[in-house]
C-alpha cells in the first residue's frame, strides 16, 4: 500500500493551520495592522506559480496565452511583495518605546 | 536544481514566514521578523528560477515584469499616508486574489509547464485544487475591490441590501460547486471561465451589504480568503512554501475576524449577512425627546485637563478622518509637561481595521507603552480625572451594559463614564454607526465639545499654554 503524496501535503497544510493559530494568537493587538500587511506580502509567494508559467515559453515563443497570464501575475504579486514588506517595515519603525530621558 | 533539493528550500522559506509572524509578538522583535519574511521570499523566488533553469531571453521578460511590479509596490509603500492603511490593505488583498486567478488560468491552459498532465487531460485532484484556488481568488479580488471603494469613500459606506440577497449568494455558491463538478467531468474550458465569472460576482455581492464600521471584520475575512486561495494554488503546484503560507495567512485572517466580531459582541454570520442599520432604525428614532446636553469650548476643556492628575485618551475613527493624531500628541506633550499622567485606551474595533489606531498613534510618535487595550485599562477609568474621547462613539456607550433591548447590548465598552469628567469631541449629537443614541452625551459629568477633532485639539493646546 502506497500513500498518496497528496496526503503528505494535506498534513503540512493542517499542521500549518495549527502553527498559524498559535503564532497569530501571540501577536500583540497593537501590531495587528502590520500583521495584515505582512501576511499580504508573504501570501504573494504565489509568484512562484506565476514564474513557472512565465518561464514556460522559450526564446521563439515568449508569449502564449498561459505565459501572458503568468507575466501579469508576476507583476501583481511583485507589487504586493515589495509594497507589503516595505510598508510593514515603515510601520514597524514607528513603534517606539518611551524614552527614559523624557520622563524626568 | 533537483526537485527534492528545491522542496527543502521551499520548506525553509515556509519556516522563515512562520518566524516573520512570530516576530510580531512584540514591537522589539517585529523588525527582525519582517527581515525573515523578506529572506523567505528571496529564497522562494531564487529557488524557482534555479528549478526551472530557463535562463533564455524569457528570463529577461520575467525580470522586467517583476521589476515593474516591484517599483509600483515600492512607490506605493513610501507614498501612502498612514491614515490610508485600511484601503491599502484591501487593495493588496485584491491583488493576491487576482494573482491566484491568473496562476490558476495559466496552469489550466498550460498544464505541461506545471507537470499536471496535458490540456484536456489534467489530473482530477489538480483540477479540483485549481478550481478552489481560482474561485476563492476571484471572490477575494472582487470583494476586496468593493471594500477598497467603500473605505476610500468612492462608494457609500452604507450597507446595500435587497430582498432575497442571501438566497442569490447561496445559489451562486452552489453554482460554483456544480461548475467545478462539470469541469472535472468534461475538462471543458467553458466551465472554467464560467466558474471564475460567477466567483467574481459572488465576491461583489458578499461585500456590498456590509457597512462601513464593520470593515475591520471584512478586511480580516478577505485576508483569510487570500490565504486559502494561495493554499489552493499551493496544492496545485505541489509547493510546500505556498501551502504553509496559505495556511498561516488563512488562519491569521480568521483569528482577526473572530477578535473583531467579539469586540462588537456579534456573531460572524450576523456581520456577514448585512448591516447593523437595517433593523435598528426604529430604536434610534424612538428616543428622540430633547435631553439636556452640556456643551463647552476649548477653554473649558483646557481648564479641566490642567487641573487633572490623570487623563485617558479614547481615540476612534473620527480621529483618523480628521487626521488629528499629531495635534493630539502635541496636546499630550503639553499635559505631560504639567506633570499630568496620560494614557491611551484602544477598543478592539476602533477604526476601520485591526490595530488601525495603534498605527496612527505610532506615526504621531506616541510610545507604544502608553497605549493600552480595553482589558488592560478599563479598571483605570474609575481612578482617572478626565477621559478625552476623540472620534469614538459606540465603543463608549454605557447602554451596552444596561439595556438588553439595545442592539449593542453585551458589546464590551470602555468604562468612560466612570471618570470624574468626560470630554467628548464630536461634530454633532448624531448617533454612531450602530444607530444608537449615546447615553454618555447626557450624563452630568460629560462636557460635549462640538467641533472637528483636529481643530478642537489645536484650540485646546493654545488654551493650555
Amino acid at each position: 500500500m502506497e500513500i498518496d503524496p497528496f496526503i503528505f501535503r494535506l498534513s503540512i497544510f493542517i499542521l500549518s493551520i495549527f502553527i498559524g493559530y498559535y503564532v497569530v494568537w501571540s501577536v500583540t493587538p497593537s501590531l495587528h495592522t502590520p500583521l495584515m500587511s505582512v501576511t499580504n506580502a508573504i501570501s504573494s509567494v504565489i509568484i512562484v506559480g506565476a514564474i513557472i508559467a512565465g518561464l514556460s515559453g522559450d526564446s521563439q515563443s515568449i508569449f502564449n496565452t498561459s505565459s501572458i497570464f503568468g507575466f501579469l501575475a508576476i507583476s501583481l504579486a511583485a507589487i504586493n511583495i515589495f509594497g507589503g514588506f516595505l510598508v510593514t517595515q515603515r510601520m514597524l519603525r514607528m513603534y517606539k518605546k518611551k524614552k527614559k530621558d523624557k520622563q524626568k | 536544481m533537483t526537485a527534492n533539493l528545491s522542496a527543502i528550500f521551499y520548506l525553509i522559506s515556509g519556516i522563515l514566514f512562520i518566524l516573520a509572524l512570530r516576530g510580531l509578538s512584540s514591537p522589539e522583535t517585529s523588525r527582525q521578523g519582517n527581515f525573515f519574511g523578506i529572506l523567505g521570499m528571496i529564497i522562494a523566488i531564487t529557488v524557482t528560477f534555479l528549478l526551472i533553469g530557463n535562463f533564455s531571453s524569457v528570463f529577461i521578460y520575467v525580470l522586467i515584469f517583476l521589476l515593474i511590479g516591484g517599483l509600483i509596490g515600492a512607490f506605493i509603500a513610501y507614498k501612502i499616508p498612514m491614515t490610508a492603511m485600511p484601503e491599502l490593505v484591501a487593495g493588496f488583498h485584491s491583488l493576491v486574489g487576482l494573482a491566484a486567478v491568473f496562476v490558476a488560468i495559466a496552469a489550466f491552459l498550460n498544464p505541461e509547464a506545471f507537470r499536471l498532465g496535458s490540456p484536456g487531460n489534467i489530473k482530477l485532484s489538480s483540477l479540483i485544487e485549481m478550481s478552489i484556488g481560482a474561485a476563492i481568488g476571484a471572490i477575494t479580488f472582487s470583494g476586496s475591490i468593493v471594500a477598497f471603494l467603500k473605505l476610500r469613500g468612492i462608494m457609500s459606506g452604507l450597507p446595500i441590501t435587497f430582498k432575497g440577497q442571501h438566497y442569490i449568494n447561496l445559489l451562486l455558491g452552489i453554482t460554483i460547486i456544480v461548475l467545478t463538478f462539470y469541469l472535472c467531468n468534461t475538462q471543458s474550458e467553458i466551465f472554467f471561465w464560467r466558474l471564475i465569472a460567477i466567483s467574481f460576482l459572488l465576491g461583489l455581492l458578499l461585500i456590498i451589504p456590509i457597512g462601513g464600521a464593520d470593515m475591520p471584520v471584512v478586511i480580516s475575512m478577505l485576508n483569510s480568503y487570500s490565504g486559502w486561495a494561495a493554499a489552493g494554488i499551493g496544492f496545485t503546484l505541489e509547493n510546500s512554501a505556498l501551502i504553509i503560507t496559505g495556511a498561516l495567512v488563512g488562519s491569521s485572517g480568521a483569528i482577526l475576524s473572530y477578535i473583531m466580531c467579539k469586540g462588537m459582541n456579534r456573531s460572524f454570520f450576523n456581520v456577514i449577512l448585512g448591516g447593523f442599520g437595517a433593523t435598528d432604525q426604529t430604536l434610534s428614532s424612538k428616543g428622540k425627546e430633547q435631553k439636556p446636553v452640556k456643551s463647552g469650548n476649548a477653554e473649558d476643556a483646557a481648564f479641566l485637563m490642567k487641573n487633572a492628575s490623570s487623563v485617558i485618551i479614547v481615540p476612534g475613527y473620527g480621529m483618523a478622518v480628521a487626521q488629528a493624531q499629531h495635534a493630539l500628541r502635541e496636546m499630550v506633550d503639553t499635559l505631560k509637561k504639567n506633570d499630568i499622567k496620560v494614557s491611551y485606551a484602544i477598543h478592539p474595533v476602533a477604526g476601520r481595521m485591526p490595530g488601525h489606531m495603534n498605527v496612527l498613534l505610532a506615526e504621531a510618535n506616541v510610545p507604544y507603552d502608553e497605549v493600552f487595550e480595553l482589558e488592560e485599562i478599563n479598571n483605570d477609568f474609575a481612578n482617572a480625572d478626565v477621559a478625552f474621547v476623540i472620534g469614538a462613539n459606540d465603543v463608549t456607550n454605557p447602554i451596552a451594559k444596561t439595556d438588553p433591548q439595545s442592539p449593542i447590548y453585551g458589546m464590551p465598552v470602555l468604562d468612560v463614564e466612570k471618570c470624574k469628567s468626560v470630554l467628548f469631541v464630536k461634530r454633532s449629537l448624531s448617533p454612531g454607526y450602530a444607530g444608537v443614541d449615546n447615553e454618555l452625551f447626557y450624563r452630568d459629568n460629560t462636557l460635549m465639545l462640538f467641533a472637528d477633532a483636529k481643530k478642537m485639539t489645536e484650540e485646546i493646546i493654545k488654551n493650555l499654554n
